[in-house]
């Protein structure tokens, strides 16, 4: 049968993580992982919520040689983890802090003996269509839609990844503000190590202060892999950052400005990737050159009508993109919008139909729109506004019980109170209705 | 280290803090409105991420220092308007 590597590469040596206590290198992280499965209590998928990037990647390898799939929602509420476990019933979270599993099973990251890097015979092989992961995306009717990925997709994604960004024979320690259980995180820090012979630092930098001090704590050539609102809270805090060799932006659209200002600053390159939690990373331009982005190898995107596919390579199938793109004759592509009912806060994605579905399904709400406004302004934050009719529901009781079904970053701000939403004769809410109970109720009150 | 702030420091400088957060995040509400004990995340204010990193950026361009995850609890420091105006008591530099 046809199998990958769980690393690619033979040095056991190698390092492959970061952490504030030293170095881990491929042979301690193949024993590690070996011990860490042997401990895994019975049970079917892992829902890892590992914060610490080497935990994480543990609880995953732990999980491929163990023949569990990894659970990887794009959201960790209440409603997400319940729905996950209806889906899933013999799950289990492997957690390595105080998260709250929200009452699912739960095991924390138990201590593991001393390994013996030299113990360690050779890099394991995993079947290359084992289940190794599924990546959830929000669903428009509510329930979230299951991407399988599968462990000879992933590799391949990886390595893809690593031969566009140029890292092949050049290995950087990557730093990365993002969470390794979304797809951006998981393929630009994970994959890129396991398959693209980079290493990554443990930690997830927060403030800006702290990405300067990951960065410090990792030897050259450094890759920093970050979002655009990382990026521009970290240029405006104007500290040193330790020199870095490249940086790589995604899940939202960077502003040429702020990417040149990113460039001019760090003398780095910058580098933005494009891809979906569903086809995994397709493309990368570097934004000051041009907005046109060239295709990862072996991958293909064709159109039909105005809707993009994407497919091979280590594509899963063939992907309906939700961004509506233009083909350039030297098959490159520029991006040329999205379908409207998409909305992307701070660089996290879901759908205004998914939005509305969960405050609708509140006892005690009538009717009810998400509404995103027109002036956010490009890196900036855009924020979410909501007209909800709910008579007898008091606005704070009903933002408590939406921040169990939806991310934080995804709540009202305002949630309006109304008695009615401006629906046409057909029931239908146009935008433009929505457009002038904003400007009514919450655009003139503001600065 | 900086000397730990009297409490009467912390209550002069609440004021002040309370409208930077008010004003850095366009929020729907006076000052006085934010509770100086009531959590700023969750069932409180409602504060998320990347609201933290927009005031964190204030703070640093008004008070003069970096806020910085490991040498104090991310959590703590953002418990409440008092716990961040304590902190910031502490470590201001200007």
């Amino acid at each position: 049968m046809n199998a990958q590597p769980l690393i690619s590469g033979t040095d056991l040596d190698r390092v492959l993580a970061w952490r504030a206590d030293g170095p881990r290198r491929v042979g301690d992280f193949l024993a590690e992982a070996a011990a860490l499965a042997a401990r895994l209590p019975a049970g079917g998928a892992l829902l890892n919520l590992c914060q610490d990037r080497y935990r994480f990647a543990l609880g995953f390898a732990a999980g491929l040689l163990d023949g569990r799939v990894s659970l990887q929602p794009s959201s960790q509420s209440a409603e997400t983890l319940h729905d996950l476990q209806a889906g899933f019933p013999d799950l289990v979270c492997l957690v390595d802090g105080d998260t709250d599993c929200h009452g699912l099973p739960r095991f924390d990251f138990p201590a593991l003996p001393a390994v013996d890097r030299d113990a360690v015979g050779a890099v394991p092989d995993i079947p290359a269509d084992q289940l190794a992961a599924i990546l959830f995306t929000s669903g428009s009717t509510g329930k979230p839609q299951a991407q399988p990925k599968t462990w000879g997709k992933l590799v391949a994604n990886g390595r893809a990844g690593a031969a566009a960004l140029g890292l092949n024979g050049r290995p950087h320690a990557i730093v990365g503000t993002v969470p390794v259980q979304h797809s951006y995180g998981f393929e630009s820090t994970l994959l890129l190590a396991l398959h693209g012979g980079c290493s990554f630092w443990a930690g997830k930098p927060f403030y800006p202060q702290d990405i300067a001090a990951a960065l410090a704590a990792v030897p050259a050539p450094r890759l920093l892999v970050t979002t655009p609102f990382h990026l521009s809270t970290l240029l405006a805090a104007g500290i040193e950052l330790p020199p870095t060799d490249l940086l790589l932006s995604a899940t939202a659209p960077l502003s040429t400005a702020l990417a040149a200002e990113a460039e001019a600053r760090t003398g780095a390159p910058l580098l933005e990737i494009y891809g979906s939690t569903e086809s995994g990373q397709l493309a990368s331009r570097r934004t000051t050159a041009g907005d046109a982005w060239t295709l990862l190898p072996g991958t293909r995107i064709d159109s039909d009508g105005d809707t993009a596919y994407a497919h091979g390579a280590h594509v899963e199938g063939r992907v309906a993109l939700s961004d509506l793109l233009e083909a350039l004759p030297d098959g490159r592509f520029r991006l040329v919008g999205r379908h409207a009912d998409l909305v992307n806060i701070a660089g996290r994605r879901t759908s205004l139909a998914y939005l509305n579905h969960q405050i609708a399904a509140i006892p005690g709400v009538v009717d009810a729109a998400f509404f995103l406004p027109d002036d956010a302004g490009p890196d900036g934050i855009a924020r979410l506004a909501a007209f909800v009719v709910a008579p007898g529901l008091e606005r704070r009781a009903l933002l408590a019980a939406l921040r169990e079904r939806i991310d934080a970053i995804f709540l009202p701000r305002p949630l309006v109170l109304v008695d009615a939403l401006p629906r046409n004769s057909t029931g239908k809410l146009p935008r433009s209705g929505l457009q002038a109970l904003y400007a009514e109720k919450v655009g003139d009150g503001r600065r | 280290m900086s000397d730990t702030p009297t409490p009467e420091t912390v209550d002069a400088l609440l004021p002040e803090v309370a409208a930077l957060i008010v004003d850095a995040l366009n929020l729907e509400m006076t000052p006085a409105e934010i509770e100086p004990d009531a959590p700023l995340f969750g069932d409180g204010l409602g504060l998320d991420s990347i609201d933290v990193l927009e005031i964190a950026l204030v703070i640093s361009k008004r008070y003069g220092f970096q806020l910085r995850s490991d040498n104090e609890d991310n959590t703590r420091i953002f418990a409440s308007l008092r716990a961040l105006t304590a902190h910031i008591a502490r470590q201001r530099t200007k």
